[in-house]
């Protein structure tokens, strides 16, 4: 099914009942001045020309779209394409939204930016970027994933930024978004926040979809050109969601291609140590935008859990809400065992080594290839490539360096 | 009438300012909440505002996020922190409580079912933070429905057109959030406070409670004289956060009644300045 004329959000921000403005007066003005500038960008030939030189040449775009004809003949049925995000500057396509922010940002005439971090990617591309556009960068990581993600962390030091670690609630991806909030409203008249999800307080969940959906205009053009027809399925790996937002958005009025979401089931839906806030979660306010939550009877939100920090987040891009609501897109679950697994056979049997996140995405395809015939098509988001989750990967395997 | 509409009448008529205290229901104790609104009252209180933990309380600083986690820590949801005032309400029956929290718990338990319970309970007001008036139109005719008055902020960034629209909604009083910030941030400018107070209170016709960064006598007094209302938060959470369980209302009642004398001292008695509403 496709849907006729979508054009959301809505001026006020909205997908259905989802997204919004759901933050205290003190930032209202901020949004308000982001909105006006987004709106103007958008409208300037010379920002989109700006934006799209930096793409081809600090990026590397286009990302390549790949036949993974070893790993589609071993499974046994469909074939898989790769999207190549993996290969941009900086191992993940975080980095093109965080272009789009930051030249953003110089236009606004803001010089220092900030940013919340889960695996460490986000802010590595925003620590990148800022280094690029000689801008001050303060990055702000709960500090389990600084520990996690140790190897990123230094990435960003390298780069520039100063990494500020967050040792309130759950020490992850969602408190290190409350203390960016925090510092958003304290500094506002010199601060730009770069949000790296498609989530938060209209404009961003907008604003990050438009920076991201390169991915889907280039697969769409790629797979004309390599396979003379669309996918039967695009899958994308759900965390936030932006890169399956990215991918997702160009195909939303594409006929005939199912859009797949995995979120992490981290282990097990039944274990309570999840992320999966489309599967198991049920519609709620937090961080600016209402959206699927898990959350408990009280309306506090979870704890969560995935293999992949950038999956351990308890809600979702309020744009994955309506297309779940409305029935354009699935969303379903894969355990930390079965993204360990994929990761392991797209190392082997392809030589790339995916992020564990992506693995999410790589794992449903391993399931569903099989009960396809072999001319059908799965169109896969690597969102990132995994050098940065080897020892996370590694410690799961008893091995020491 | 609803309380806090004849309090802050019964105010004006002896031109005094409004003190109002915020503390985290469930903090340090569940047990301990209802006697710290008492003292609270004794010392001086004209309304309390009693915060309703929250996982993720975006807008707060560092202080009422901690209490936030030591209420939460002690199990503490929505429905006890009605039963709490509920509990108030048996030996105080004038004091008007007003609610503040996040939108989160309070969709969870549903926006009818909380609107009865929490006027059952004895509740006056509801301040839910991350409820911008945009977002709140249902929410402030279920409050209507059930007489409690939806409490608004503005901030020194809100505009005309905005300070307007809060002024359609509001009922009560208006929480003039006085700088940049979240809760607990240091610098108050009471000069910047005063240039915007009359404004609103023209604009919106209810009256005005300032809060942020008012800690001590001196910094209440100031704001007393631009404002209707003066609203203590975070160094109040500071000062149970840092006392003994024996101790803690005693503490609180002793420094409550040092911000009521910096309150009175510019109102009657004081230095006369008149109520401008």
């Amino acid at each position: 099914m496709a849907l006729p004329e979508y054009d959301l959000p809505d001026a006020s921000g909205h997908f259905g009942q989802y997204g919004g403005v759901f933050v205290a007066e003190t930032l209202i003005a901020a949004l308000d001045e982001l909105k006006e500038a987004y709106a103007a960008a958008q409208r300037d030939a010379q920002f989109i020309a700006e934006f799209e030189h930096e793409l081809k040449h600090y990026v590397g775009r286009p990302s390549p779209l790949y036949h993974a004809r070893h790993w589609s003949a071993v499974l046994g049925g469909a074939q898989i394409f790769l999207k190549r995000e993996d290969l941009n500057h900086t191992g993940a396509h975080k980095i093109n939204n965080c272009i789009g922010q930051a030249l953003l940002a110089r236009r606004m005439g803001k010089a220092r930016v900030i940013a919340e971090t889960g695996a460490g990617q986000h802010g590595v591309a925003t620590a990148t970027v800022a280094a690029r556009y000689g801008m001050t960068c303060v990055v702000y990581m709960g500090s389990e994933d600084m520990r996690r993600q140790a190897a990123n962390v230094y990435r960003m030091k390298l780069l520039g930024a100063r990494v500020v670690p967050v040792d309130s609630g759950s020490r992850t991806l969602k408190d290190a978004l409350n203390e960016a909030m925090r510092d958003w409203v304290t500094n506002v008249s010199d601060t730009f926040y770069i949000i790296g999800t498609v989530a938060g307080p209209h404009p961003y969940p907008m604003m990050v979809r438009d920076f991201q959906s390169v991915i889907g205009r280039e697969a769409i053009a790629q797979m004309q050109e390599q396979c003379g027809r669309q996918p039967d399925a695009v899958i994308a790996c759900v965390g936030g969601g932006s890169n399956a937002m990215g991918i997702f958005h160009p195909y939303i009025p594409v006929g005939g291609v199912r859009l797949i979401g995995v979120e992490a089931a981290g282990e097990g839906l039944g274990s309570g140590r999840h992320a999966a806030s489309l599967t198991a979660g049920r519609p709620g306010v937090l961080h600016g935008n209402r959206t699927y939550l898990l959350q408990d009877e009280n309306g506090q939100i979870s704890e969560t859990h995935s293999i992949s920090a950038g999956l351990d987040y308890p809600g979702v891009g309020p744009e994955h809400a309506w297309l779940k609501d409305c029935g354009r897109a699935e969303y379903v679950s894969v355990s930390d065992g079965e993204a360990l697994q994929a990761f392991h056979d797209l190392c082997r049997l392809e030589g790339i080594i995916p992020a564990l996140e992506s693995s999410h995405a790589l794992a449903y395809a391993a399931s569903l290839a099989p009960k396809l015939a072999r001319d059908a098509i799965l169109l896969v988001n690597l969102s990132g490539r995994g050098d940065k989750d080897i020892h996370t990967v590694a410690e799961r395997s008893g091995i020491r360096f | 009438m609803t309380r806090i509409a004849g309090l802050f009448g019964k105010l004006r008529a002896q031109q005094r300012k409004a003190l109002i205290p915020f503390i985290t229901a469930g903090d340090p104790d569940p047990a301990l909440t209802v006697p710290l609104m008492h003292a609270l009252v004794q010392a001086g209180a004209d309304i309390i505002e009693l915060g309703v933990p929250f996982s993720d309380p975006m807008a707060d600083g560092p202080i009422i996020q901690r209490a936030s986690e030591r209420a939460l820590a002690n199990g503490v949801s929505l429905r006890q922190v009605l039963a709490l005032v509920a509990s108030f309400r048996h030996d105080d029956r004038e004091t008007p409580v007003v609610l503040m929290g996040y939108a989160n718990p309070v969709e969870a338990m549903g926006l009818d079912e909380f609107a009865a319970a929490a006027a059952a309970a004895g509740v006056d007001g509801v301040l839910v933070v991350d409820y911008p008036p945009e977002e709140s139109r249902a929410f402030v005719s279920v409050l209507r429905a059930h007489s409690l008055d939806p409490i608004f902020l503005l901030a020194p960034t809100s505009s005309e057109e905005r300070i307007a629209q809060v002024g359609t909604l509001a009922s009560g009083y208006i929480y003039y959030v006085s700088l940049k910030g979240v809760t607990g941030s240091a610098a108050l400018d009471v000069a910047a406070v005063a240039a915007r107070i009359p404004g609103i209170r023209a604009r919106t016709g209810v009256p005005v409670g300032v809060g942020f960064g008012i800690r001590d006598a001196a910094t209440a007094a100031a704001v007393a004289e631009v404002a209707d209302a003066v609203v203590v938060g975070s160094r109040i959470i500071e000062e149970i956060e840092h006392s003994a369980r024996e101790t803690v209302c005693d503490r609180v009642a002793v420094l409550l009644a040092e911000l009521r004398c910096g309150v009175d001292s510019v109102t009657a008695g004081g230095k006369g300045a008149k109520w401008a509403g």
